[in-house]
């Protein structure tokens, strides 16, 4: 057992938290309250090679491994949760189920240019009858000759109005006697006519991010874009949903310590009763969760990506981590207001934005509820994962270069 | 063009330093490379992609040092060395620009050598002089910009922030320059540098693989202790308009010969 990061890992941290503190730290609030996305941090992530940050080189990427990518999107969601939500969708969700599920024309092709960020990346799957409930989808794929005609709509889209491509989950057979197996993966090139977007607003969080909306009326989507064979839709949005919630959980790690780190701060400035605030002990125990938090946070996302780079079938251990660590980072952060008083319920400080943003994340990716379904499910042995067809490649370092 | 950049490693500028016993401390603070040395990096890979080349970082100290060579290596430089050798403990600034001319002259062919303007913990900020005297080479400290570099005529023009504006300068090459802020932001180590740094091999050498005996120090550091804590009042001014407290706080910083 090691839990050594390598010289590469900590630069890597270095690196990402250098530019989300230097970048975007002292802008941040203004783009939250104006819920609008900083319009330079999706181009300058793609020219410092963040949005391809674990994708091998022949792929246009940088060719790091998973482990770096958790440890990217703890430093970007200690900043702003906006930042690491791109990850997720982008990198999470899209470009790694490409790897897993594409075929090397469709790695080529698709995956390249978003591995090297000159396209925007997002993933559909809710939509406005169907969140948790995967297989109640309503969005039809109906194939006519060489394409489909892809017909429905997605609610919740993170970076909708932004991205240029989609990987659409929607239903080849209605017939199939488990609506499960109905459904096929596509990736959709989203200035295909019939395709129409738009930002939601008044969200409580994730105010520096576009979360929309995506609309198919009558889009041709060609048979070379459908992800994986006819029917296996749903397995591959299970897939992308165990990168990108290794991604949430890794960021929701970043969330509790920005919390810790601006408790620290403040309850040594703080005086009340002629002296620090961090000397009463009921303050400290706030602190001792953040930190008892933090660490197992860490060490479950660890774990995760250690597997993935193994190759290993992590469900289980990130949907546990998932979960753990965005139930763990919104207490935090309401432990974090408490401790900065009337002035943590304010703008002034950070530690109101990670609250409101720690709540979506107990949302999106699987509710807090479903992870704690699956973890029981696994427990009682109701639930056992079989072998797919194509698992996510396991890193290696030569084979990445 | 062959250029060397001289990076220190020195103690986080968040750290907060202490004396105890004589001796500065700064805890459990990470070291990381010098700031200002990033803009010297930077000049130096501005240089390598207009005219070619390759930059090798040098830097003195132990073996932790070797994290800040790798920084300069993840930045983008071809190659790094590290100078190291017990007998260069408590060197003073001269006995460590004899070390990095002598460097500089074993890696041979050098046409120009970056330095930063000072390193934050020493705060000297006579490195590079001293070691373009021991060169014998120009020095041109305090660069803002790099207007000119003709590697056929051998010259070198730059911009010089001082305080009062701006001086062009002239010298020929090889050349030394030390290099401030102004020159523009430092760029982030790119992935595939840090994959490169992470595994690089970086040589150290000696004294003896410089050719240099164990230097002399002429300078010694007796005392060395932390400020006196300063006594800081703070007072709140009231008043029922900002005329009012504008007046009196205007008053008292006249009263207190602040203006
Ligand atoms: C408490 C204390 C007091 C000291 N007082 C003196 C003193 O009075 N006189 C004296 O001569 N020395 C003194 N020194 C030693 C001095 O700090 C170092 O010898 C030294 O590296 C040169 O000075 P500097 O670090 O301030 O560098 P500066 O001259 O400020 O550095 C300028 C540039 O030189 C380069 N550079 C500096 N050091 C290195 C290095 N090790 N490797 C590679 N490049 C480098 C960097 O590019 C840097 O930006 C003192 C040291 C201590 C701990
Ligand atoms: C900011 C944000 C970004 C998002 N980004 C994306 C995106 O990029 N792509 C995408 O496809 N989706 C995205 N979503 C949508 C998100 O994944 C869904 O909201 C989520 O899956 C829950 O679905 P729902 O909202 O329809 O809630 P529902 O499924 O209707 O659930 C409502 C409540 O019922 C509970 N519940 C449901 N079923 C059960 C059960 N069996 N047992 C117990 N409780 C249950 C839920 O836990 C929840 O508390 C995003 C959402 C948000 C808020």
């Amino acid at each position: 057992m090691d839990f050594e990061l390598t010289d590469e890992h900590r630069m890597v941290q270095h690196m990402v938290r250098e530019f989300a503190q230097r970048e975007v730290a002292p802008v941040i609030k203004e783009y939250d309250r104006k819920q609008e996305m900083a319009p330079f941090v999706l181009d300058r992530m793609a020219e410092l090679g963040i949005l391809g940050i674990c994708l091998p080189v022949r792929y246009g990427g940088q060719g790091m491994d998973y482990i770096a990518l958790g440890l990217a999107c703890e430093e970007l969601e200690a900043v702003d949760t906006t930042l690491r939500v791109v990850m997720s969708v982008h990198v999470g969700l899209n470009s790694l189920g490409l790897l897993q599920w594409g075929t090397e024309e469709q790695k080529q092709r698709l995956l390249a240019p978003q591995a090297r960020g000159d396209k925007i990346a997002c993933f559909g799957l809710t939509e406005p009858g169907a969140g948790s409930d995967v297989a109640a989808l309503q969005s039809r794929a109906v194939r006519q000759g060489d394409i489909y005609v892809l017909n429905g709509e997605k609610m919740w889209i993170s970076l909708a109005s932004k991205a240029h491509h989609a990987l659409v989950v929607a239903r080849t057979d209605p017939d199939a006697p488990d609506p499960h197996d109905g459904l096929s993966a596509f990736l959709v090139e989203l200035d295909t006519p019939g395709v129409t977007t738009g930002d939601i607003h008044g969200k409580l969080g994730v105010r520096a991010g576009s979360t929309g909306w995506i609309a198919f009326q009558d889009t041709p989507v060609p048979l070379e874009n459908r992800i994986g064979e006819e029917g296996e839709g749903f397995k591959i949005a299970m897939s992308c949903l165990d990168n990108g919630r290794y991604t949430v959980a890794a960021g929701a790690t970043g969330l509790i310590r920005a919390c810790l780190e601006a408790s620290l701060r403040y309850a040594k400035d703080r005086h009340a009763f002629g002296r620090e605030i961090g000397k009463f002990q009921l303050i400290q125990q706030k602190i001792a969760y953040m930190v008892q938090s933090y660490d197992a946070a860490r060490l479950l996302y660890l774990r995760a990506g250690w597997m993935k780079n193994r190759g290993l079938r992590n469900t289980r251990e990130t949907s546990l981590a998932k979960w753990f660590a965005t139930d763990a980072s919104f207490e935090a952060a309401s432990q974090a207001i408490q401790i900065h008083g009337a002035y943590g319920y304010s703008d002034e400080y950070d530690v109101e934005r990670y609250l409101r943003n720690a709540k979506g994340a107990i949302i999106y990716e699987g509710t807090s509820e479903i992870h704690q379904l699956m973890q029981a499910a696994y427990a009682l042995e109701y639930r056992r994962d079989a072998p797919l067809r194509c698992e996510l490649p396991p890193y290696d370092a030569a084979t990445w270069q | 063009m062959k250029i060397v950049v001289c990076v220190k490693q020195v103690p986080d500028s968040a750290a907060k330093m202490t004396v105890e016993n004589g001796q500065v401390s700064w805890g459990e603070a990470p070291l990381v490379i010098n700031p200002w040395d990033e803009y010297a990096v930077e000049a130096a890979l501005v240089q390598k992609e207009a005219h070619g080349g390759d930059v090798i970082a040098v830097s003195l100290g132990g073996e932790s040092a070797k994290e800040a060579l790798k920084h300069a290596l993840a930045m983008g430089c071809s190659e790094a060395v590290l100078i190291s050798d017990p007998a260069l403990a408590g060197a003073d600034s001269q006995a460590v620009a004899k070390a990095l001319a002598a460097a500089i002259r074993k890696i041979g062919d050098v046409d120009l050598v970056t330095f930063g303007r000072q390193a934050i913990d020493g705060d000297m900020g006579v490195t590079a002089a001293q070691t373009a005297r021991i060169l014998g080479w120009p020095a041109l400290t305090l660069v803002s910009r790099i207007s000119q570099l003709d590697s056929s005529s051998r010259t070198i023009q730059v911009e010089r922030s001082v305080e009062d504006g701006r001086q062009v300068v002239q010298g020929k090459l090889p050349a030394v320059i030390s290099v401030v802020k102004d020159f523009g932001e430092p760029r982030y180590p790119s992935f595939m540098g840090i994959r490169k740094a992470s595994r690089a091999n970086i040589p150290t050498w000696g004294l003896g693989d410089l050719g240099l005996a164990a230097p002399v120090s002429v300078v010694s550091w007796p005392k060395v202790e932390n400020p006196p804590a300063r006594e800081i009042k703070t007072e709140i001014i009231a008043g029922s308009s900002a005329q009012e407290i504008a007046e009196q706080l205007a008053d008292k910083l006249l009263a207190e010969k602040v203006l």
